[in-house]
């Protein structure tokens, strides 16, 4: 039992639970819920108002179910959906006075928060369940005007920015689970980068579950005002459980006139143990608006947790001229289930847009590319470029590519490229009488098969990218 | 420095070795040739570790039982395979894969591992001394090189893992004169006293630019009679029908 519990640590590093005090709200989703939630963050009334806007058409929508990865029913009334350290619900608290459980929880993490050992050139916002317990290089990101914090000091702070572009990349009936989203989201990021400002650093988030029974409901909002750039990372991981635990995210993301937002993820939530028994649901929505012309947004993903990913990070190119891309390594093993891709939707004239996805299965495990190509009839002289690459690790998993085009537009092009192929024995053995295990040479293989993607992460985090590539694999030969 | 007593090798309940014996000391070089189908690659993928193969028998590496060992260890312990059929693994760079394989076995041994600009000196060297295209190795490993490049490819990374044993695999099949040549050179200057060869060849051609000490022949699933060089003239003469 013991030997068995090591093992299964050294599968997922990231597994263990911060015993730490919680503020939580009454399970279920109700009214008061919401209030409380909209007042243990102190928020102004039009916010609370908009909560229940969305909570009411709630009551309208039913749960998608044209996915591939189908799960149990999801009884919404059994979740909690605020759960905070008591420590640290007097926010917003400078990071000296941070509980150490939690900087200690970060350090384990390899996100240390504290001033003298903080990553560099990067600035952190640390999200722990349903609140920011911190935002590292905020002082310095203030002296060039660049906007950092959590959703929830922004919805106090600056109003007026929040309030003009919440919700207008995804509206607030958009479906079910961004409806959801917007009734009840807790916290996640806030970003503003003023005209012409090239944010001096990388921003990430870092989000963590560790409460059980608790679902996690992420909402960030990236501006890029005219003529700026900023490259944001998140990256998530949860304690490893029985239950699986609801992750529903909004992010939203709107580029100005010739600005660029280069947005990367690396998903590592707990993606079960290795007969599918718990594990995170990450369904998100991401969507991008290149409103200006000229603008740029650029999806980067490496997928390897969760026990269901169901996730197209999108772009809607609004300006002319406008860019949108989407890089995507997606890795199901086990008897992990992934239905992932992107929307690209051209209005304007000349955008252009690229796709780049590269799924990865074994084990029992099932892989899904979903995508959508739109343009529209006045994206005149628009292009897509789309190229899915499949692999398949042994016999017993699936992989699927779904990908559905619309061209109104008969200037405009469309260009699909995809592959499927198979790790082999021989290649195994080839990789192996040359020195390389099993895992190193599936290791290699498969990064040779994501480059292009990992190419896309910034520096920082592309190593740890391609260990975590070879790391979620393990295990799958042999 | 190899042992081999009693090989017997199944595949799918069809023998395809039985009784298979050969000594191999350091610093000497073996040829083996036989008929097609005979089970020379069989000999060459058991040896590496390839799994799928009924065995029994013994092989000794070293006075080690090899049957206890995964194929990278006995990479690691110095045997290597030029493949027949090199694979190609797409998306994967010919230099980085050198390097990994490289340090992978020098790193199971204890050595210090080549950082890139060290690795960069050996592979400029060791492609040069064997006239190997440097911009090849730019490219995706064996992708789109041609059946000679493939095997040059082979022999590039066997000069750069200096093993113990190498066994070659008809690595002379499919290169024209000069590349055969500087193969042949290529393995002559590993030619040491405590490095040997097992080469596997249907032609007694690439004898004459590689000595062997022994030639064996392969037929039946054993190796039915063994000499000198002179050995491989007469069966090019005869041909393996009347050769008894
Ligand atoms: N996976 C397999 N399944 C069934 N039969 C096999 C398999 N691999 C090899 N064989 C058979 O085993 C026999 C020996 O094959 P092997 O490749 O060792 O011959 P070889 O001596 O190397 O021939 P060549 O000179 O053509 O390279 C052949 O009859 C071949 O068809
Ligand atoms: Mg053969």
């Amino acid at each position: 039992m013991r030997e068995k519990q090591i093992d299964k640590l050294k599968d997922y590093k990231y597994g263990f639970t911060t015993d730490i005090e919680n503020i939580r709200a009454p399970k279920g989703l109700n009214k008061e819920v919401i209030e409380f939630i909209s007042k243990a963050k102190k928020e102004p009334k039009w916010m609370l108002d908009w909560r229940m806007k969305a909570f009411e058409r709630l009551k309208n929508l039913k749960e998608p179910n044209w996915q591939k990865p189908k799960y149990p029913k999801i009884d919404y009334q059994d979740i909690y959906y605020y759960s905070a350290p008591k420590s640290a619900s007097e926010t917003p608290k400078s990071i000296d006075e941070l509980d150490p459980k939690l900087l200690e929880t970060y350090k384990k993490l390899g996100i240390p928060l504290q001033e003298q050992q903080r990553l560099n050139g990067i600035a952190v916002d640390a999200v722990f369940d349903s609140v920011s317990v911190a935002t590292t290089f905020k002082d310095k990101l203030n002296e060039v005007g660049v906007i950092f914090c959590s959703i929830s000091e922004a919805i106090q702070k600056h109003p007026e920015i929040v309030k003009k572009y919440l919700g207008s990349v995804i509206p607030l009936t958009d479906h079910y689970f961004a409806t959801l989203n917007s009734a009840v989201f807790t916290d996640g990021s806030f970003v503003y980068i003023p005209p012409g400002v090239k944010c001096p650093m990388e921003l990430s988030t870092y989000f963590r579950i560790n409460a059980s029974q608790t679902g996690q409901f992420e909402r960030t909002l990236i501006i890029a005002d005219k003529g700026s750039y900023v490259s944001y990372l998140e990256g998530c991981t949860a304690p490893m459980r029985d239950e699986n635990q609801l992750h529903a995210a909004n992010v939203e993301l709107v580029a100005l006139d010739n600005a660029e937002i280069k947005y990367s993820t690396v998903q590592n939530w707990y993606p079960g143990d290795e007969n599918g028994k718990g594990g995170i649901y990450n369904f998100v929505t991401k969507r991008g608006l290149c409103k200006g012309t000229n603008s740029k947004i650029s999806w980067t993903q490496v997928e390897t947790g969760s026990a269901i990913t169901w996730k197209y990070p999108s772009c809607v190119l609004q300006g002319d001229n406008s860019i949108g891309e989407f890089y995507s390594i997606a890795i199901t093993n086990n008897y992990q289930k992934a239905d992932t891709g992107t929307k690209m939707i051209h209005l304007g004239k000349n955008t252009k847009s690229k796709i780049i996805s590269k799924g990865i299965s074994a084990g029992f495990s099932d892989m899904t590319y979903r995508g959508l190509v739109d343009i529209s009839s006045k994206a005149k002289n628009s292009r897509n470029y789309t190229q899915c690459d499949s692999l398949l690790m042994g016999n017993k998993c699936g992989a699927h590519t779904v990908p559905y085009i619309k061209n109104k537009n008969p200037e405009s092009n469309i260009a699909h490229e995809a592959t499927t192929s198979k790790i082999s024995e021989e290649q195994l053995h080839y990789c192996q009488q040359r020195g390389l295990n099993p895992e190193e040479a599936v290791g290699l293989i498969v990064n040779g098969f994501c480059k292009e993607v990992l190419q896309q992460l910034p520096m920082e985090f592309a190593v740890e990218a391609q260990k975590l590539v070879g790391i979620s694999l393990e295990g799958s030969v042999g | 420095m190899l042992k081999i007593k009693n090989l017997k090798a199944d595949i799918e309940s069809k023998s395809i070795l039985n009784n298979f014996n050969l000594e191999i000391k350091p610093g000497e070089v073996h040829a083996i040739m036989g008929p097609n189908g005979s089970g020379k690659s069989t000999l060459s993928n058991i040896l590496s570790g390839k799994k799928g193969y009924d065995v029994s028998g013994e092989i000794l590496f070293e006075n080690k039982n090899l049957f206890e060992l995964e194929t990278e260890e006995r990479a690691h312990k110095g045997i290597f395979l030029a493949f027949q059929y090199p694979l190609e693994i797409p998306g994967v760079n010919t230099n980085i894969f050198l390097k990994t394989s490289l340090n992978a076995i020098r790193k199971a041994r204890g050595e210090k591992e080549l950082d890139a600009i060290e690795f960069l000196k050996l592979v400029k060297l060791k492609a040069k001394e064997l006239k190997f295209d440097e911009e090849k190795l730019n490219r995706q490993l064996n992708v789109g090189f041609s059946g000679g490049e493939k095997k040059k490819n082979e022999i590039l990374q066997m000069s750069i893992l200096n093993p113990k044993l190498s066994i070659l695999d008809e690595t002379d099949s499919g290169l024209d004169i000069d590349a055969l040549k500087i193969v042949a050179d290529g393995v002559n200057s590993l030619r040491k006293k405590d490095n040997s060869f097992l080469i596997i060849t249907h032609y007694q051609r690439l004898l004459d630019y590689i000595k062997p000490d022994y030639v064996h022949v392969l037929m039946n699933g054993h190796i039915i009679k063994s000499g000198g060089p002179e050995l491989a003239l007469e069966l090019e003469n005869k041909g393996y029908e009347n050769f008894n």
